[in-house]
């Protein structure tokens, strides 16, 4: 099974590179287009999440990302040394309100959710976070 | 990310080129604030050839529909959105607040 690490720095510019990363992984993975996007669109969420409010985009911060194949499919590590933070404590996004209702909270980790196979996440003791994400092939 | 923006008689087409993230997002912002600045509130957005689009670029859509729609003063259409960005746009319900076009043509009609 292949496995990689990258770190990229913590800032937004990094997203584009995370992604090519990412994209490339998944299709050595073997995953169908359908798929390398969902989890592209996931991971994208995840580094926006950690260099907006983990770190707050500020300071020298990384983020460390690992593609890992297994056998049904991909493995995706992302590391941060932000403040901890658990997906599972945000706010809920709205769905189905009026446009005039619409408030941008939470989407990107209601994505992660449905668009993932696996989402879990944990704290570094001494700092940090580690957020694992597991697309399966599409049967 | 580019953009170039075609006034036409009764709207403004925005043309993106490229992939919108959260890095990205705040020169779609731009372009639409520069049309919102001459109270142009009909704006038909071509993405044909946007392949990559996260929730930072849609909020960018949806704040600019919300200023559009504020007082019926206009709409912000979409035209040839890819059926990946599509269904993850379904995915939180946010496809609803836009009309989606196949063609330029049809869209800029619509006004």
């Amino acid at each position: 099974m292949i496995k990689k690490s990258i770190e990229f720095p913590g800032n937004l510019e990094s997203l584009q590179a995370i992604s090519q990363f990412v994209v490339q992984s998944a299709k050595s993975s073997g995953l169908n287009d359908a798929d390398i996007y969902a989890l592209e669109l996931a991971v994208d969420e995840a580094c926006t999440n950690i260099i907006e409010h983990a770190y707050g985009c500020q300071g020298d911060n990384k983020i460390n990302c690992t593609c890992e194949s297994v056998l049904d499919g991909i493995k995706v590590i992302i590391k941060d040394s932000g403040c901890a933070f658990d997906p599972k404590d945000a706010q809920k996004p709205q769905i189905g309100v009026c446009l005039e209702e619409l408030k941008s909270r939470g989407v990107g980790i209601y994505l992660m959710d449905r668009l993932m196979d696996e989402v879990n996440h944990a704290f570094i003791p001494g700092g940090g976070n580690v957020l694992t994400l597991v697309k399966r092939h599409s049967v | 990310m580019e953009y170039t923006i075609t006034p036409h008689k009764r709207c403004n087409v925005i043309t993106l080129v490229g992939r919108v993230d959260g890095s990205t997002a705040p020169s779609v912002e731009s372009a639409l604030k520069m049309v919102l600045a001459e109270n142009m509130y009909n704006i038909v957005i071509d993405m044909t050839d946007v392949d990559f689009m996260s929730s930072a670029g849609w909020w960018v859509l949806i704040e600019t529909q919300k200023e559009c729609k504020k007082s019926n003063k206009g709409e912000v259409v979409l035209v040839n959105v890819k059926e990946k960005i599509r269904s993850s746009l379904n995915l939180v319900g946010m496809d609803t607040y836009f009309k989606m076009f196949d063609d330029v043509i049809d869209a800029v009609g619509s006004f």
